[in-house]
């Protein structure tokens, strides 16, 4: 039974500590999420959020604590295609010569063979995630002549064609359209009652409100965490964003 | 040029260098090194290592001059240098705070530097000039054998890694999350380089070779939308440019390698002002990209 509740939890972050060549960018963080949980990560530029998602996917090692996805290792949750990263729009060369069809099958490459060469389902789960995102008759389009929100709408697509059960979103909302906006919200939706779980970082607090079950307030550590009715308070976000008032950040419908 | 001259001569002017052997083994052998190097170019372009690449093709100087010394493939030496720059950078990058170009600049050149003393210390019959300049026209037999293996092993790492590749180039994080190993793609690449770098230097010298790794490539991206057409873009590109560059070079008595280069250089400026969606005047109502 202990065995089953320690395994309920798709990530588990114990007091993780990073470090860029002495300079520490995290440190005693921790986080516990589960299946169908949506928890945004909120914290001023520089704050960690980005080298947080960093170490969740592996891509920078932790230098203390520990990680746990769906109970196993990093290691073992990356060969599962456990977890799917949808990066911030500036942190990929918009210009590279790839269709969305392209980026939307990236999602499939970890369970491909070594050549990558598509299975009749990976073209299937393709396609499929390509219709979730609306995107069907811009499939072929290369990437650099899409806008910001369909752009956006071809990582998610990613995502979803790699069936990853937990989803990674650095600043979904930032730089999209309505359309976009909107379709981000119902997918977000969906993906929870398909049990999903889901960490974003967002600089929007409406959309905090709007969408997450719980917040994680970051400045280097973690400054608080909880259901995001409890936790996100003026005081705490003033103390998340270093003093600035709260006004300042809701604007003036808060 | 005098358009006379080239009416009346055009069947000599593609003839006569091919009654040559030299210039038939030249031509043969340069397309297949700009080939490989333009296989290469289109990765390089899109991952940003054109600084690397003039790094590593400056480094490999020492290599090339220790294993001729020794009687060692040059690809050996050639490689042991490229990699070995390559991993000197990153360490003195990570245990200085002198930035990542000055470091680049420094131990590159700190390299070629190594490389040409030891040509005039150590007594050989290693040319200079060939080594700094290229020599297509006079490549030995041993030569043609390492540089047509190393070829296809370079077209055939590219090739199965192909995906790999362009996954790592594009969006390393998503590699990483996936399991795929980024290191192991990082130091593929990393040898690729190396060893492109070695073969395209016999056709237009250390000097000149960074241009074949990255000239080709940078043409090739103003042109299309797709990886697939950006390599076979680069790859014809490279090959038109050897070509040519050798007949202008035999008729017109030219340094090879830099008759080679500037041929690529003319065909960038002619892709970077006419190229249909991308060149200074667009000609996107006359020709659809994809």
């Amino acid at each position: 039974m202990d065995e089953l509740n320690y395994k309920s939890y798709r990530i588990e972050a114990e007091n993780i500590c990073v470090d860029y060549h002495g300079k520490v960018a995290l440190y005693d963080a921790n986080l516990r999420l589960k299946a169908g949980q949506i928890c945004g990560l909120v914290g001023m530029n520089g704050a960690g959020k980005t080298t947080f998602f960093n170490a969740l996917t592996g891509f920078v090692n932790i230098s203390k604590g520990k990680i746990r996805i769906n109970g196993e290792s990093l290691r073992i949750a990356q060969q599962d295609q456990a977890i799917a990263y949808v990066p911030q729009s500036e942190g990929i060369d918009s210009q590279f010569p790839v269709s969305v069809w392209d980026v939307v099958m990236m999602g499939r490459y970890g369970s491909m063979n070594i050549l990558r060469s598509p299975r009749e389902s990976d073209i299937q789960a393709v396609k499929d995630a390509i219709q979730r995102v609306d995107l069907m008759e811009l499939s072929s389009t290369p990437i650099g002549n899409l806008s910001g929100g369909q752009r956006k709408r071809t990582f998610l697509a990613r995502a979803i064609a790699q069936r990853a059960s937990i989803l990674l979103l650095d600043e979904p909302f930032a730089g999209v359209d309505i359309r976009t906006e909107k379709l981000i919200s119902e997918l977000f939706i969906q993906f929870k009652n398909e049990g999903k779980t889901i960490l974003l970082s967002t600089h929007d607090m409406i959309h905090v409100r709007e969408f997450c079950d719980l917040v994680l307030l970051i400045n280097k550590t973690v400054v608080a965490y909880g259901e995001t009715s409890e936790v996100f308070t003026p005081e705490n976000i003033t103390s998340t964003f270093g003093g600035m008032s709260p006004d300042v950040l809701f604007g003036p419908e808060s | 040029m005098d358009l006379c001259f080239l009416s009346i001569n055009i069947t000599s002017f593609v003839a006569d260098p091919l009654s040559h052997e030299f210039m038939r083994k030249a031509l043969l052998m340069s397309s297949l090194v700009a080939a490989v190097c333009g296989f290469l170019s289109s990765y390089l372009t899109l991952k940003g290592w054109a600084l690397m690449g003039d790094a590593v093709s400056h480094s490999v100087m020492p290599g090339v001059v220790v294993a001729y010394a020794l009687g060692l493939p040059f690809s050996l030496g050639a490689f042991i240098f490229g990699v070995g720059s390559v991993a000197l950078i990153g360490f003195v990058k990570q245990k200085s705070r002198v930035k990542e170009d000055t470091v680049i600049g420094l131990v590159f050149t700190g390299f070629f530097a190594l490389g040409i003393v030891l040509v005039s210390k150590i007594k050989s019959n290693i040319d200079l000039h060939s080594i700094l300049f290229g020599s297509p026209l006079g490549i030995s037999l041993s030569d043609v054998k390492q540089t047509v293996f190393i070829s296809l092993l370079v077209v055939i790492l590219l090739s199965v890694f192909r995906k790999d590749l362009i996954l790592y180039c594009f969006d390393p994080r998503h590699a990483k999350t996936l399991g795929i190993n980024v290191l192991f793609l990082h130091y593929l690449l990393l040898t690729c380089l190396s060893l492109s770098a070695v073969v395209g230097l016999q056709s237009v010298g250390i000097v000149l070779v960074v241009a074949m790794l990255i000239t080709p490539g940078a043409t090739a991206y103003l042109l299309t939308d797709k990886f697939d057409n950006m390599t076979i873009i680069s790859v014809i590109s490279a090959i038109i440019s050897s070509v040519f560059g050798i007949y202008f070079s035999f008729w017109f008595d030219l340094e090879t390698g830099g008759s080679i280069v500037l041929v690529q250089t003319f065909i960038f400026l002619f892709a970077f002002l006419f190229a249909p969606r991308y060149g200074i005047f667009k000609f996107k109502k006359l020709f659809s990209d994809y």
